[in-house]
């Protein structure tokens, strides 16, 4: 049908009428549109704009080379060596089961680790690196980096990790680090992101643990770009970290080998101080065990093994156990003595060889007794009786502060774990230890280092450097950090009158140089090395301070385990003092037999630099001391010229 | 009006033809698919033969038939359009019996080589329907209640059937398409008046519904409502997406990050990147310039069509520009309203600059008729 023109008008007015409207709700729902995208891109972009760099941008951590350790030499103690590992990615592996099956053509594998490793790549995520390998050596590290294309989502790495090439020799004093654990970061408040990462490593125990904040250094960061995937595409920026501060030790790494060698086997530990400074130049423990294998992870047979160890590799007897110190005590009981005023110098003292107090008799270790006996003869001869009587009329209270003042009860802080506190005994630490009345048993038993006296060996030393010099050493570890010195501290005077130290020191002399000296066998027939000593015998059971505290007492039923502790201190020369020594050997027997040989060789060792020529030894023992000579097996390091650092 | 209404002498023949086509229009369709490309190679990650290639071969073909369509004198698309809604409503049903079943909904058809989206052809065939529906009625019948209620009867069937499939988005796209249909052909703007306030309820009944047994939408679609109402109380779930585009969008700024630097499309955090959220590399990539700078071309189309239409004697070609423009316009706008968060997300493709066969060749081919209708007007 035909429209009429005013058909055709009327629907073209209508249509134009409604385009228009049309066109205005159009027009209305664009300016909704570009209105929205003004607020979102122009007045918002800056808010948007961060999310998107949250999404995108990702900070990884750095982790800083931890700070190197020397010895006072520049001999290396712990450092960092590269570590080559491998690791593998699921994504970029596609078939896991073959990539491994190649790779065990270049490293080892066993069976079982492979199957441990491929239930640990399914376990993880499809982007997550698995370690496929650990310490791989550079041969294996780059057959793997050459066959990279046959190896998708093989990754070789090299990172830093902790390694100490002088082994066991101060796997005490130093300790070791760690993968950190739950456990650590449960302890520190404020954990350093740092920590997070995985292969990071952590000073477990000794000064690694002590020194961390030192050694740690500072974390460089990374800025990465990462998908949504959270693999990382691009590096945006780089900041290296800080490498922790490298510190020298007092120590003395030849000395201290030294030292280990010649403990041998035993359960056993000696102190080498500095008597002017107080540098503590060997710190050993015997047995010792490997930190090189605590780094590594120690596999648990092994651990189990020096757990199960009845000499205790892995406790540090240096400073963490506490002995009765037996004789080595009696410079105290008798300076207490002497301070108090109680004696001097000429008093005397029979001997009938035992000592009737409360109804209870008190012996000496000489039968037969000693007859009339002075203060240097009391000390020379190791006279007990002298002792119980003096110890009637000093009294345990002011024992007790002169054990104090020589550095014996008290802490001495170094930066080593678990340093004991040791015990010197007096009324008011009965009563509150026991809640019981001070006996006077317990002042004849404490004045010859038996009963509640307990002292660690470090502390044996300190005393022994105090006695040497009248004045009140510290013993200390770290001798400068970044190659800054750390001061000398200008130690105080004990304010001892210097007649009764005179006295003790004379008593000490006779030890090693008296015809009646308990340790003459041990002396040094060098006149300028001349040696003082104190013999020490104690009669009990090791039990250290941690175990007494529990309550705990080891049921050892050993031979070995029963027999006495041998102690000896010691120092040189004794016109001018250089270096104090003292030595436990735990059942060792007799301090005189057994200990003070130890602690001879070890101080001649330090007074000669090396070892000391074989005339420094009386004529009759020099076949003997070539033989144990031999038997030892010295790693002395070659000291690093440019890093000799003047004393 | 037939065909001899028009001053067949005063209309172009043979090649002239092209001298006659609304240039103007032509190059701004160029421009958009232009960009189009250019955001398909961004989020490809510079590599052309994963998305542009194919999307530039299929835009050649697209212009070429665009452009032979305007050939076609417009009373022929008027003589076909009850034919293509024929054509339309039986492959609906084709795809309803033997689709293929693709992201969770029962939408494509293989035909020989070719896989077909009914639907998409569906909102074009419904234009051409309603156009010449009006064409035919009478001017003083368009508002009266039975005159009405046959054209919503040819609306609901195909929204039905693509309801079935299911496909929220182009449900409400032939209801919102159709719907501008009836109110540029004139009908009363009561019954809109009654529509919307209907409406209303409706959504409220549907809201309502919700975990009751006569629940009126999928749990995904109420999901969906969810998301839009509040993108961030599911971050990491239907949320992540809304969140992450307008994460992109925001991030633009004034001129963006520069081409190919847009981080949240280049790394993934961006969810279909290369269809139905093209947009927000776009805006991530050229910022505020860049986005409303198609906007602007969008609107510009519009406008031409528009023009086109008012200025068009003949009813059938007028109405049938509006309807292809007033489809254009709710692509776009119920895409871009998605990504910035105005709108639930739709699976609705950006016109011209997604990736996707179909929607880019029905387009092309629906402005050929746009064209045929500018070519074909009543001159003299």
């Amino acid at each position: 049908m035909r429209k009429s023109v005013r058909d055709v008008q009327e629907s073209a007015r209508l249509v134009g009428r409604r385009g228009l409207m049309l066109g205005a709700i159009q027009a209305a729902v664009v300016a909704t549109l570009g209105w929205r995208l003004k607020t979102m891109q122009l007045d918002r972009s800056d808010e948007f704009r961060l999310l998107s760099d949250g999404n995108s941008i990702k900070l990884r951590l750095l982790p800083p080379a931890r700070g190197l350790i020397h010895d006072r030499n520049g001999v290396l103690l712990a450092g960092n060596e590269q570590n080559y590992r491998v690791t593998i990615t699921r994504e970029e592996a596609g078939d896991v089961s073959t990539v491994v099956a190649r790779l065990r053509h270049l490293i080892p594998m066993t069976d079982s680790s492979v199957a441990a490793l491929l239930a640990e790549i399914d376990r993880r995520s499809a982007i997550t690196p698995v370690s496929v390998a650990d310490r791989l050596t550079w041969q294996q590290f780059t057959s793997i980096a050459v066959n990279a294309p046959a190896l998708p989502g093989v990754t070789p790495e090299s990172g830093l990790s902790r390694s100490y090439p002088r082994a066991g020799d101060f796997a005490h004093v130093l300790g070791y680090v760690g993968p950190v654990s739950d456990y650590d970061l449960s302890k520190i408040e404020d954990p350093d992101p740092v920590l997070m990462l995985p292969e990071f490593q952590l000073g477990k125990v000794g000064a690694e643990a002590k020194l961390e904040s030192i050694l740690r250094g500072k974390a460089g960061s990374r800025r990465v770009e990462v998908n949504s995937a959270g693999r990382e595409m691009r590096e945006l920026d780089r900041q290296e970290g800080e490498q922790g501060a490298t510190v020298q030790m007092t120590l003395d790494a030849g000395l201290q080998n030294f030292a280990r060698q010649r403990l041998g086997e035993e359960s056993a530990a000696a102190v080498v101080l500095d008597v002017q400074t107080g540098d503590v130049l060997t710190i050993s423990s015997s047995p010792v065990f490997d930190p090189n294998l605590f780094v590594r992870g120690i596999g648990s047979a092994e651990y189990r093994a020096l757990m199960d160890h009845d000499h205790r590799p892995l406790a540090d007897k240096t400073v963490q156990g506490v002995y009765p110190p037996g004789s080595t005590f009696k410079m105290v009981t008798l300076l207490a003595g002497l301070d108090a005023g109680v004696i001097n110098g000429g008093s005397r003292f029979h001997c009938p060889g035992y000592t009737q107090v409360a109804g209870r008799r008190f012996h000496c270790w000489r039968r037969g007794g000693h007859g009339s006996v002075d203060p240097v003869q009391s000390l020379e001869q190791s006279c007990d009786v002298f002792y119980y009587e003096l110890a009637q009329k000093v009294g345990i209270d002011r024992m007790a502060a002169m054990a104090r003042r020589l550095g014996l009860g008290v802490r001495h802080d170094l930066p080593m774990s678990a340093v004991a506190e040791g015990i010197a005994p007096d009324r008011a630490w009965k009563r509150a230890r026991y809640d019981a009345d001070w006996q006077v048993g317990d002042s004849l038993n404490a004045a010859i280092g038996q009963g509640f006296v307990l002292a660690s060996p470090l502390q044996l030393a300190v005393m022994t450097a105090r006695l040497a010099t009248g004045r009140a050493i510290e013993p200390r570890l770290v001798r400068a950090i970044d190659g800054i010195a750390r001061p000398l501290e200008d130690y105080p005077e004990l304010g001892l009158n210097p007649a009764h130290l005179k006295i003790a020191q004379t008593g000490m002399d006779a030890v090693m140089n008296g015809s009646r000296g308990t340790a003459a066998r041990a002396r040094t027939v060098v006149p300028e090395w001349r040696m003082a000593g104190k013999t020490g015998t104690s009669q009990v059971r090791n039990i250290t301070a941690a175990e007494r505290a529990r309550g705990v007492i080891s049921n050892e039923q050993l031979p070995w385990a029963r027999r006495d502790h041998a102690l000896f201190v010691c120092y040189a020369p004794v016109e001018a003092p250089r270096y104090a020594v003292s030595v436990v050997v735990e059942h060792g027997g007799g301090g005189s037999a057994v200990a003070a040989p130890i602690a001879r060789d070890i101080l001649l060792f330090a007074l000669a630099g090396g070892l000391p020529p074989l005339d420094a030894y009386p004529p009759g023992q020099r076949d003997a001391v070539e033989e144990m000579r031999a038997k030892l097996q010295l790693d002395t390091p070659q000291l690093p010229r440019t890093a000799r650092v003047r004393a | 009006m037939t065909y001899l209404d028009y001053k067949v002498a005063h209309t172009p023949t043979g090649w002239r033809k092209i001298l006659y086509l609304n240039w103007p229009l032509v190059f701004l369709l160029a421009a958009v698919a232009g960009a189009g490309f250019l955001m398909l190679y961004s989020v490809s990650g510079g590599r052309p033969e994963v998305w542009t290639q194919p999307q530039i071969e299929r835009f050649v073909v697209g212009m070429a038939a665009l452009i032979g369509l305007a050939f076609v004198p417009i009373w022929f698309w008027r003589s076909i359009s009850i034919v293509s809604y024929a054509l339309g409503i039986m492959l609906l049903i084709a795809v309803d019996l033997f689709g293929h079943v693709g992201m969770g909904a029962q939408r494509w058809l293989d035909i020989g080589p070719v896989k077909l989206q009914p639907s998409e052809l569906m909102k074009i065939a419904l234009v051409l329907m309603l156009a010449a529906y009006y064409d035919w009625l009478d001017m003083d019948r368009v508002s009266r209640p039975v005159w009405v209620l046959i054209p919503v009867i040819l609306i609901l069937l195909p929204t039905a059937l693509v309801l079935k499939q299911p496909d929220l988005g182009t449900s409400v796209m032939l209801v919102a398409g159709g719907g501008i249909m009836l109110f540029a052909a004139g009908v009363s703007l009561w019954y809109f008046g009654a529509v919307i306030g209907l409406v209303i309820g409706l959504v409220a009944t549907v809201l309502k519904s919700r975990g009751t047994e006569w629940q009126l939408l999928h749990d995904y679609q109420f999901r969906r409502i969810d998301t839009f109402l509040d993108p961030s109380s599911d971050p990491l779930g239907a949320g992540y997406n809304i969140t992450q585009a307008q994460i992109a969008l925001g991030s633009g700024g004034w001129s963006g990050r520069g081409f190919m630097q847009g981080t949240q499309s280049r790394l993934n955090f961006l969810p279909e990147k290369h269809t139905d959220f093209i947009f927000t590399t776009l805006a991530e990539e050229f910022g505020f310039v860049g986005t409303m700078s198609l906007l602007t071309l969008y609107t510009l189309i519009l406008a031409f069509c528009l023009y086109s239409a008012m200025t068009n004697r003949d009813r059938f070609a007028s109405l049938l520009t509006i309807g292809v423009a007033g489809t254009f316009f709710l692509y776009f706008a119920v895409n871009m309203g998605m990504v910035m968060g105005l709108m639930p997300v739709v699976g609705v493709p950006l016109p011209l600059v997604s990736y996707g066969g179909t929607q880019l060749m029905i387009l092309l081919m629906a402005f050929g008729m746009v064209q045929s209708a500018h070519v074909h007007r009543p001159r003299g």
